[in-house]
């Protein structure tokens, strides 16, 4: 029996087995302000050293302004986590991209971005959509604080052996369609905890045809169907993708890395605890109506009745995420009028989202009842999209265009909405209170998003020709 | 770590499945650098009717008396799903539960649980039903958690369940888990040996 992928990566970073424990070498730590500080303070209270500052990179992005590159923007809580990030790297000899830093942006954004994530690799972070980089064929996942410690201090991470599944998407995307639909239309098949205890690995015609950075918006929504981390075999796209990269490998190594990359993949024969299918010609631009992904429809779908569902424990989430979300069995999305629009997030704020986004915008103006903005991921792709004048085309239709950062994706900044707002969100989660105590997320693409900032309204983006 | 073995006490029930970190600690109140003081933000949407936690909302089962000084928590399927905060676990424990029994758990907050001390036990959803339909009942049943047997113990009635050996053995003995892999120091040395060149 061949080897799945994510056996291939597991097997080549084994240090050691304790039972079911298995003792994992992790080539990339990417740290940010919010889920460190408890890990570094545990590392100086036992007098801990970190391992490898040379594999551990940081970057501000949580909790920091987008309207403002100074530290104390958002109130003293906030400029004492980033102070104390600035500290600790400082003490331990880490790489960090503070603000006003070139290389500054959200983690998941500037990791791919800068060459340090490759095929083969185990990449941590202390955030769940550390899942992201599974797009290179790393084995990539969130860990929590107690972990970050871990990793900072042994420069590994035990691990019990994950369950496999296989989602396959075959067939051609529709004009319109995107990677977030692909994912919303995977994470409304199988549900929301649907892949608990798997790694996930995406593969079929449809994946192999998405970009690099379409396959990361992919990857980066594993956790939000429950899976541990979400891998894409890596082939010609990745390679060219990295090759160059500030921190890719060159000159001999560069070949050396490629035969081993081509090496990656899962075998023919290998097994998958689970497969599940989807065919790409019906996958429609998705929008979530209830208050987890997997509560997602088809933008011109009725939205569901709890009495659609047989399972009581999902009746009852669709009767309460109804409630939250203030929408009635039957109400079309196209008729619901929104009054926020948020384009960014490590799901959606690279430079082909701004792209995809512009072009929409550019069909018509920001409705007056709607504020929307826009956040890039990093400050390469702000640089970038301003090199092309989509920073223009923005403010001309009525966007606002910010610093980058995590911004309103999950609001621990000032980017935060207030109670019965509805926002069209590029990001990932749409729980109960995610973008603001009371406020209602609705989860789209970067185009619907921008669809529905000048229509007032969800709307069907395949009528502007996209 | 204080290490977890027989647990007795009260349960509070949360009758709702798929409870995310957002909801269990939302974003504001993650701005700390301790690990400490997180338990009166605990289900902070939920609990307040006011954003100064000056209101309790007197529909959330939490806020009422008879769960006060529950130290377990009762609750259902994919409990702890979304972000990897471990300020979720920190305010549970903040609060007061040393336990919580549902039907399933996210990946990453079931290792945060463990990291942290609180003993996550997956029960059947048969058998979730059947404690709720218990406390309803009677909301100062005893419940017993016996971690080395693996039993839940609840009216009588006996529920075993599921623990990894690694994860018992963590919660039994409070063991540091740090430093227990820098004993493998030898072993990581041997490995960063043979790494690719290239890494």
């Amino acid at each position: 029996m061949g080897s799945t992928l994510y056996q291939k990566i597991v097997d080549a970073h084994l240090v050691d087995s304790l039972g079911e424990d298995l003792v994992l070498y992790i080539d990339r730590h990417l740290i940010h302000e919010v889920t460190t500080p408890q890990a570094f303070a545990g590392l100086n209270e036992k007098n801990r050293k970190v391992r490898r500052p040379d594999l551990t990179f940081g970057t501000m992005d949580h909790s920091i302004s987008t309207r403002s590159l100074a530290i104390d923007a958002c109130g003293p809580q906030n400029a004492l986590q980033l102070k104390t990030l600035a500290a600790n790297c400082a003490q331990h000899g880490i790489e960090l991209y503070p603000m006003g830093h070139k290389n500054q942006g959200i983690v998941h954004v500037i990791g791919p971005q800068l060459g340090l994530i490759q095929p083969g690799m185990t990449v941590v972070c202390g955030d769940s959509h550390t899942a992201t980089h599974g797009a290179f064929g790393a084995l990539a996942f969130g860990i929590g604080t107690s972990q970050v410690e871990h990793v900072l201090a042994t420069q590994t991470l035990k691990q019990s052996r994950a369950k496999s599944m296989l989602v396959k998407v075959d067939g051609k995307l529709g004009l319109g369609v995107t990677a977030k639909d692909i994912i919303l239309a995977i994470i409304g098949k199988i549900g929301h905890a649907g892949a608990t205890g798997h790694v996930i690995e995406y593969a079929g015609s449809a994946i192999r045809d998405l970009s690099m950075e379409q396959r990361m918006t992919i990857c980066n929504m594993s956790i939000e169907a429950g899976a541990k981390a979400g891998l894409i075999a890596p082939d010609e796209k990745t390679f060219a993708y990295i090759e160059g990269k500030e921190h890719a490998p060159k000159g001999e190594k560069w070949q050396q890395a490629l035969a081993y990359w081509k090496t990656l993949y899962s075998d023919d024969d290998a097994v998958f605890d689970t497969v599940v299918n989807l065919v790409a010609e019906d996958i429609v631009p998705q929008v979530t109506w209830g208050t987890n992904p997997g509560q997602v429809i088809g933008v011109n779908d009725s939205v569901p009745s709890p009495d659609d569902f047989d399972d009581p424990i999902v009746k009852a989430s669709a009767s309460k995420a109804l409630k939250y979300m203030a929408l009635e069995p039957g109400q079309k999305l196209t008729d619901v009028a929104i009054s926020h629009v948020f384009i960014g997030s490590c799901t959606n704020s690279r430079i082909e989202d701004l792209r995809a986004a512009a072009a929409i915008a550019k069909h018509g103006k920001v409705k007056p009842s709607v504020t929307a903005i826009v956040v890039p991921g990093s400050v390469a792709v702000k640089a970038q999209a301003e090199q092309e004048e989509l920073d223009k085309i923005f403010i001309e239709a009525g966007f606002e265009w910010r610093l980058p950062g995590c911004s309103m994706c999950l609001g621990m900044n000032d980017d935060v909405l207030q109670e019965g707002d509805r926002c069209a969100s590029t990001s990932n989660r749409n729980f109960e209170g995610r973008q603001g105590r009371g406020a209602r997320t609705h989860l789209v693409s970067p185009e619907m998003a921008a669809a529905a900032a000048i229509s007032g309204t969800f709307a069907d983006v395949r009528r502007f020709g996209a | 770590m204080a290490a977890i073995n027989i647990l007795t006490g009260r349960a509070a029930p949360l009758d709702q499945a798929n409870i995310d970190t957002d909801q269990i600690i939302p974003k504001q109140f993650l701005t700390g650098v301790t690990r400490t003081g997180y338990g009166k933000h605990l289900f902070h949407d939920w609990r307040y009717l006011d954003t100064n936690e000056s209101v309790l909302n007197p529909d959330f089962s939490l806020n009422h008396e008879q769960y006060q000084g529950a130290n377990i928590l009762l609750t259902r399927e994919n409990f702890g799903c979304g972000s990897s905060r471990e300020h979720a676990p920190w305010a549970l424990a903040d609060y007061g539960f040393k336990a919580i029994i549902a039907v399933s758990y996210a990946d990453i907050f079931y290792g945060n649980c463990i990291n942290n001390q609180l003993l996550p036990v997956a029960l059947s959803s048969e058998q979730v039903d059947q404690i709720f339909a218990i406390l309803q009942q009677d909301s100062n049943t005893e419940i017993m958690i016996d971690l080395p047997a693996q039993t839940v113990t609840v009216s009588g009635r006996v529920f075993p369940f599921e623990i990894a050996a690694h994860h018992k053995e963590n919660l039994l003995k409070g063991l540091d888990a740090i430093g227990q892999t820098l004993e493998l120091e030898r072993k990581i040395a041997d490995f960063e040996a043979t790494r690719q060149i290239w890494l």
